[in-house]
């Protein structure tokens, strides 16, 4: 720091409540999408664009075990970033500051992240597509 | 409803700036390409898991139709943005110092700018059949 001016209190003075989760979920998931999902974005679309051997080697460590966890892992991030990023947008527009409200959409980000990622799973694996 | 904010001031409201010390372009911009998204996004998922297979093949053949190619492009050009203001927004928090903060900006466009055209030609390259 330049200098050693009050700052305004961090993390550890507040009580954990679900909205603090969500909030702080909404970054993490951000920075996860921002980098790691980009990054592998850009590699499967320069991989499919170069070569067949280009996109294999990509499509080797997109299915190997440790690809499987980030694919999960992002998948479930994605969920997360929409659900609350829909939540951002309708307290935008001035809905939903009452306590309860407040609380309870906080509760279904995390709720509808986690049913959304498992029906892309259960698509992925059972859907009429990707025989 | 408490939204009936009042936290800044007359002159402030009038140039439209906040304790950022820059209006709202940033905010609003974050906003709209967050709609972008969830419009792309959609889309996105639920056509690659309608697709028959995620091997090369099928890859290249969808993303090669312009109806594919060019939401593809819209897709590349409102995430990476969106992406680029939410980390803005992390280095702003994180990042104190003047000089640092400056060489993660430049970093971040950088960052930015070189995979957006990575991926934007790709699409590109594939919709031509290069």
């Amino acid at each position: 720091m330049a200098d050693s001016r009050p700052l305004s209190p961090h993390l550890s003075i507040w009580k954990w409540r679900v909205h603090m989760a969500t909030s702080i979920f909404h970054r993490i998931s951000g920075n996860a999408l921002a980098f790691a999902g980009l990054i592998l974005f850009v590699w499967w679309l320069a991989a499919a664009a170069t070569s067949k051997e280009a996109y294999e080697a990509f499509a080797a460590v997109a299915g190997s075990s440790l690809g499987w966890i980030v694919w999960v892992g992002l998948s479930w991030m994605f969920f997360q970033h929409l659900m609350s990023g829909v939540r951002h947008l309708l307290m935008d527009s001035g809905w939903g500051y009452a306590p309860g409200t407040s609380k309870l959409t906080a509760t279904l980000v995390f709720i509808g992240a986690v049913l959304l990622t498992a029906a892309f799973w259960a698509v992925f694996f059972f859907g009429p597509g990707l025989r | 409803m408490a939204t009936d904010f009042q936290s800044a001031s007359a002159l402030k409201r009038v140039r439209g700036l906040g304790s950022a010390g820059s209006g709202v372009r940033h905010w609003w911009l974050q906003r709209v390409t967050a709609a972008g998204n969830l419009v792309l996004l959609i889309w996105f998922v639920a056509s690659v898991l309608l697709l028959p297979t995620l091997d090369h093949g099928s890859v290249v053949a969808w993303i090669a139709q312009p109806l594919v190619a060019v939401p593809l492009l819209l897709l590349i050009f409102s995430t990476f943005w969106h992406a680029r203001l939410g980390l803005q927004v992390m280095i702003e928090d994180y990042v104190h110092a003047e000089g640092l903060k400056l060489l993660a900006f430049i970093a971040l466009n950088f960052f930015i700018m070189a995979a957006g055209a990575v991926a934007a030609f790709s699409v590109l390259a594939i919709a031509f059949g290069a």
